[in-house]
Order: structure tokens, then C-alpha cells, then sequence
């Protein structure tokens, strides 16, 4: 069979669609054209928003940028604060944040990859696993966790809810605070704020180490279909920190390739343009990136907790080191490339978040007060972070204006973009080839996808042009907005 | 004996928003599954249905910035009673507005080298319009995002049947 990315034959003669993939973040739609025998001839995810900041952020001052670029996604803010700021950093000299300033932006960071982590285990994907993939669409989500697995749900509530107090406390709000800015930070804890997070650590340990068993034993009652469900093998890729350690905050950028073998090491941020670069499709406002060195075809790549996972060379938390050892012996030491398998290294990633913060939480740099530094301003600036998604690259020009000249973006989901098409693929070829496409079947294509925890709006930053000409009318039929056709 | 009270069904949607608001609702933390007693949830980004049905109250994040966000907000109007425009980007266009003040013909291939177009995207339009210029609203919940305190007291006033009202320290604009 093809790739089934684009159709070989004119034989399809049914096209059907998801038109939005839910309890995802952000908008997408995925489209099979299938034949009259119901073969798949092609299956597509496509990002179907674009928004344009790359584009508007150009003109504004440098110091806007931490706090505008946060409305890009309301469910990983903290990542594109803290990416634009590190940036930024560069931008205004600081080459060595003050250990303060440091520590209470980690923190903010392991917060929030400790809710975002929750969120979309107990809130989003959860339901898939527990009453299966066909289940009821009426039960299939949060509520229906609610009524059967009311402890778990609770649990899973209260972990979002400290990472949200975490980010609280050290960026002032939980959405979209203003804690980073260039050169450092504007705060840092209190007494008082520290002692209340370090109460409430205890519990939140308990229920991530809970979060993990509960997602081993999923997949040690049905290891068959955790292994092969949406089974494609890919290169991976991710930071690493020192030592080759699991790092989410700030390393050099490591790849390996399916079978395990590393490829590239030790890159510095500044130079990621040397290897990495975007393609763009047609039929989507998503770019796919790939590895310089191997193109477009060979180099394309996933990230995210199960690429960090095994990418990395330990975990420098004994708990979530412990769990990455399981991991890894379940799988007799072998690559793992099954995407059910981001669950499970999604939730040591949330274990190891939990010791992280707690770690932070016992060194009192946190209430520091030196909290901003700056040196001679240069006039470009890369910052690249490990968000839960993925690897994140910001990257920008500013002028002697203050002025930002220059804009690139590249969030996790892009990365993911080509490994998420191949998932829908793999699961298109195995579950619905020849079979009439019920929704049970259909969700099937969603819970791969899922798996990747897209971030579908942070994906659709870029702006395109118009295609073709429409109009938008009020209710008294007025034209209140119209779009053009392209010259081109 | 009065008869077990029929539970108000809740729709929710992101238009041209950042699902912030949908965060911020989140936000009322324990208080959620007090609120998934009270009310139903039909369309929703935490549910699969992916069409809504008759509702009581229907909220939505985010302004239009595409052919589909206005199709979905269209039906959000005609199925539910009540429609609230929540947090910013709902109110007045919000920080995706940015964009109004570009020419969209020279913003070119700037970021496309191939500009993506196919069947399958919506179109775009060409400024980020607040949705009450495509349909009537009854309520908006000011902020980026609206704080969950502000959700919670306008949920809970709705539910209760008074007219919802948020006191002071509740309406924020940032
Ligand atoms: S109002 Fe703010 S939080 Fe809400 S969708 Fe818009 S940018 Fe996001």
C-alpha cells in the first residue's frame, strides 16, 4: 500500500471527514477519500486556522513579546513566555541569569508541564483508554470519567489545579501571567507562597506516581494493542541537559534515529537553522520540519515526552528514573516508537515535574531578591524549550529601535506534524480499509492523534494568503467583512 | 414531591481564541464536577459531539478569523437561548486582531514559500471580527481570560435562574 498521503489512483469516490478532531487543543480536521470497496487511497490531518503572529509581532517593541506571545495557546502559555523571554535574554545581554530569577522560572515551567501533562491525561485522552475507543460518544469524555472513576477524576483535577497554583505564584496569573521578563523575572516567592506549594507536594507525588500505575496497568491488560495501535517508526528529537539528562528548561538539541542511534548532539540553540528546516503543503497551514542533513523525506522527525523520554540518558529524579528503567525493560530495551506509548512517558514526565517542583520548592534562591540582569544588547536572540508538547523555538531580530524585526516560530506540534499524519495512516491501513466508517471507527483515527497531545492552535501562528474571495454577512444582510483572491 | 429538575445543557466552543478561556473555566478546579451535576455538556471541546443541539446556554471563546468559525458561531445562535461572548477575543477580536491592521495581499509568501490552498481549508477572511458582527449576544465576560471566579459566578447565577451578575474585582480587561 502508499503512503496514502496523497492518492494514487482516481478510483476514490467518497471522501469523509472528522471535520473537528475534539478533545484536542486548537482546530483540525482529518479526510480519507476512499473507493467503492471502501480501500483508503489517502488520509490527511490538516490544520485548517492560520493567525499570523510571526507576521504581526514584526513593528513591536521587544518587551511585548513575552506576554503577547502566550495568546498563541492558552494550555502551554507558560512555554511561549518563557521561550520569547530566553530569546529576549540574548537580546539584552544576559548571558547568566541571577540563580533567583533562574530557579522561580523553572519552576514556573515544571508547573506548567506538570497541568498541561494532567490536563491531557485525565481530561482529554483518558476516556479513550478506559472505556475503549468505540465506547459511547455520549460517556467518552470528562463527565463520564466523572461518574465511573470519581477518585481518579478528583485526582486528576487537583494535579492540574497545583501546577495552575504553581504558575500562579511565580507568573502572577494562572493564564497568560507577565512573571518573565527579559533579563530575568519581576517576582519571585514569598515565604509564605513557598510554604503553602511545599504542603500540598506530598499528595500531588502520591497521585502522579498513581497517574503511572494506572497507565502501566493499561497497558499490561491489552500490551498487544498498546505495541501496534497507530505504529509507524520515526527519528526523534529533543534538548537534552547536562550529561545527556532530561531536561525540559534549557539543554542542546539531540536526534536519533529509529533504531536508537544518535544522529546529532550537542547543538546549540543559536545555530538550529543549520539543521533544521520547514516544507510546506498545500493542503495544510502547518509546516512540516525535517533534519537538514536527511531532507525532507528521510528527516522528519517526532517530539514530545516519548521522543525526551528516550532520547535523553537518565532522569536525574529517582522516582521517574526508576519508571524510565520500567519503561524501558518492557520493552526489552528497544527503541519504542507505538504512540499509546506517549501516555505512559507522558505521565513519568508528570512524576518527574512533581520531584522537580519540589526540589525547587527546598532551595531558597526562590525567594531571592536579585532578580534582573542585562548586558550589551545584540541584535538577535534564539530560545529553545522543551514545552509539554515538544521542542519550541523562538527566535528573533530587534532593531536599535527596540523594535522586533524579525519573527520565527517553530512550536512542538509542527514537529509532530508528518509523525501524526503517519499515526492517522497506520491506523487508517489496519482499522478502517474495507470497513463501513462508524464513528466508533472513525474516533480510532482521533485517539492517535490524541496521543501526541496537539496543540493545534499554537500551530497556526503563521499567515498565509487569501485563496479565493468570500463575504461575511450580518444578520440583516450587510457585507461586515470580505477576503480576496490571491494575485498570484 | 417535585419532579428531579431538568439539567441545563451547556455548549461550549473556541472560535479564533487560544482555548485560554476554555483554561479559565477549567480553573474553577474542584468546582467542576459540582458543575457537571448541575448542567449537561453537549458540543464542547471536552466532548465528541461534534454538532450542537438545542442548549440553554451557549459559550463562546474566540473571534472569527475564517469561512468555518463564522458557520459554527451561526449555529451556536440558532441553538442556543442564551449566547456568551467570552474573554477578549470574543468581545472585540482580541490579540489575533492584530492582524486587521496588515494588508493580507502583502503578507504574501512571507511565511508560505507555497501558500496552502485546497478544498479542505476554510477561507480565510480578511480582518478578525468580534463575533457579535455576525450574530446578536446576550452576555459578555470581559478578560484574556475572563479569571474562573467570574466563570463560576456567572454560571452559578445562571443555573440558579437570577440575572447574572459579577461583583467587584470579578471584571478584569487584561
Ligand atoms: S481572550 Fe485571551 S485567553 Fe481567551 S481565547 Fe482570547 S487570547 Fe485566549
Amino acid at each position: 500500500m502508499t503512503s496514502l498521503e496523497t492518492s494514487q489512483t482516481d478510483k476514490p469516490t467518497r471522501r469523509i471527514s472528522i471535520d473537528q478532531v475534539s478533545r484536542v487543543e486548537g482546530h483540525g480536521k482529518v479526510t480519507l477519500l476512499l473507493d467503492d470497496e471502501g480501500h483508503v487511497h489517502q488520509a490527511r490531518l490538516h490544520i485548517v486556522e492560520f493567525r499570523g503572529f510571526e507576521r504581526f509581532i514584526q513593528g513591536r517593541p521587544y518587551w511585548e513579546v513575552p506576554v503577547m506571545v502566550q495568546r498563541l495557546c492558552g494550555i502551554c502559555p507558560v512555554s511561549h513566555h518563557l521561550a520569547a523571554s530566553k530569546a529576549l535574554d540574548v537580546v539584552v545581554g544576559a548571558t547568566q541569569l541571577t540563580p533567583t530569577a533562574e530557579k522561580v522560572r523553572r519552576l514556573m515551567h515544571y508547573g506548567q508541564m506538570l497541568q498541561s501533562h494532567a490536563l491531557h491525561f485525565f481530561h482529554l485522552s483518558s476516556p479513550d483508554l478506559l472505556f475503549g475507543f468505540d465506547s459511547e460518544v455520549s460517556k467518552r469524555n470528562v463527565v463520564g470519567v466523572v461518574a465511573a472513576y470519581p477518585e481518579l477524576a478528583t485526582h486528576g483535577v487537583l494535579l492540574r489545579k497545583f501546577g495552575q497554583e504553581v504558575i500562579r505564584l511565580t507568573a502572577g496569573k494562572r493564564v497568560h501571567g507577565t512573571g518573565s521578563i527579559p533579563g530575568g523575572v519581576n517576582k519571585s516567592l514569598t515565604r509564605a507562597e513557598r510554604d503553602e506549594l511545599l504542603a500540598a507536594l506530598p499528595d500531588v507525588l502520591q497521585w502522579a506516581r498513581e497517574g503511572v500505575d494506572l497507565v502501566k496497568a493499561l497497558h499490561q491488560k491489552n500490551t498487544a494493542l498498546y505495541e501496534s495501535f497507530g505504529l509507524f517508526r520515526s527519528s526523534l528529537l529533543s534538548l537534552v541537559g547536562p550529561g545527556g539528562r532530561l531536561e525540559f528548561y534549557d539543554g542542546v538539541i539531540r536526534a536519533r534515529d529509529a533504531d536508537g542511534q544518535v544522529m546529532v548532539d550537542g547543538i546549540e540553540p543559536k545555530n538550529y537553522r543549520q539543521h533544521i528546516e520547514e516544507e510546506v503543503k498545500s493542503w495544510s497551514y502547518m509546516k512540516f520540519p525535517y533534519l537538514t542533513a536527511l531532507g525532507p523525506e528521510r528527516g522528519w522527525y517526532k517530539v514530545g515526552p516519548l521522543a525526551r523520554v528516550q532520547n535523553c540518558d537518565f532522569i536525574h529524579t529517582p522516582l521517574a528514573e526508576a519508571e524510565r528503567q520500567a519503561f524501558r525493560e518492557a520493552h526489552g530495551g528497544q527503541m519504542v516508537h507505538a504512540p499509546l506509548a506517549y501516555h505512559w512517558t507522558r505521565l513519568i514526565e508528570l512524576l518527574h515535574a512533581a520531584e522537580v517542583i519540589g526540589e525547587l520548592l527546598r532551595d531558597d534562591d526562590l525567594m531571592g531578591d536579585a532578580l534582573v540582569v542585562s548586558g550589551e544588547r545584540v541584535g538577535e536572540g534564539v530560545g529553545i524549550i522543551e514545552a509539554p508538547r515538544g521542542t519550541l523555538i523562538h527566535h528573533y531580530k530587534v532593531d536599535s529601535q527596540d523594535l522586533v524585526t524579525m519573527c520565527n516560530l517553530i512550536v512542538s506540534t509542527t514537529h509532530n506534524n508528518q509523525a501524526m499524519n503517519e499515526a492517522i495512516r497506520s491506523v487508517a491501513r489496519e482499522y478502517l480499509d474495507g470497513h463501513e466508517p462508524t464513528e466508533g471507527l472513525m474516533n480510532h483515527l482521533e485517539v492517535a492523534i490524541r496521543a501526541f497531545d496537539p496543540c493545534l492552535s499554537c500551530a497556526t501562528h503563521a499567515m498565509g494568503r487569501m485563496p479565493l474571495y468570500v463575504e461575511v454577512r450580518d444578520a440583516s444582510g450587510a457585507v461586515v467583512g470580505s477576503a480576496t483572491k490571491s494575485s498570484r | 414531591m417535585s419532579a428531579p429538575k431538568r439539567k441545563l445543557k451547556v455548549a461550549t466552543t473556541s472560535l479564533a481564541g487560544c482555548f485560554g478561556c476554555h483554561m479559565s473555566l477549567l480553573d474553577i478546579d474542584e468546582r467542576i464536577l459540582k458543575l457537571l451535576e448541575l448542567v449537561e455538556l453537549d458540543r464542547s471541546p471536552l466532548t465528541d459531539i461534534k454538532h450542537c443541539g438545542p442548549c440553554d446556554l451557549g459559550l463562546v471563546e474566540g473571534g472569527l478569523c475564517n469561512a468555518e468559525n463564522v458557520h459554527v458561531l451561526r449555529e451556536f445562535r440558532k441553538q442556543c437561548k442564551v449566547l456568551v461572548a467570552v474573554g477578549a477575543c470574543a468581545i472585540n477580536g482580541g490579540l489575533p486582531a492584530q492582524r486587521n491592521h496588515l494588508d493580507v495581499r502583502e503578507c504574501l509568501t512571507s511565511v508560505y514559500r507555497t501558500v496552502p490552498n485546497d478544498p479542505e481549508l476554510p477561507l480565510p477572511l480578511d480582518h478578525v471580527h468580534p463575533i457579535n458582527d455576525v450574530v446578536r449576544i446576550d452576555y459578555s465576560l470581559p478578560g484574556c481570560p475572563p479569571p474562573a471566579d467570574a466563570l463560576w459566578q456567572f454560571l452559578t447565577d445562571f443555573i440558579a435562574g437570577r440575572t447574572p451578575s459579577l461583583g467587584h474585582g470579578l471584571i478584569h480587561y487584561d
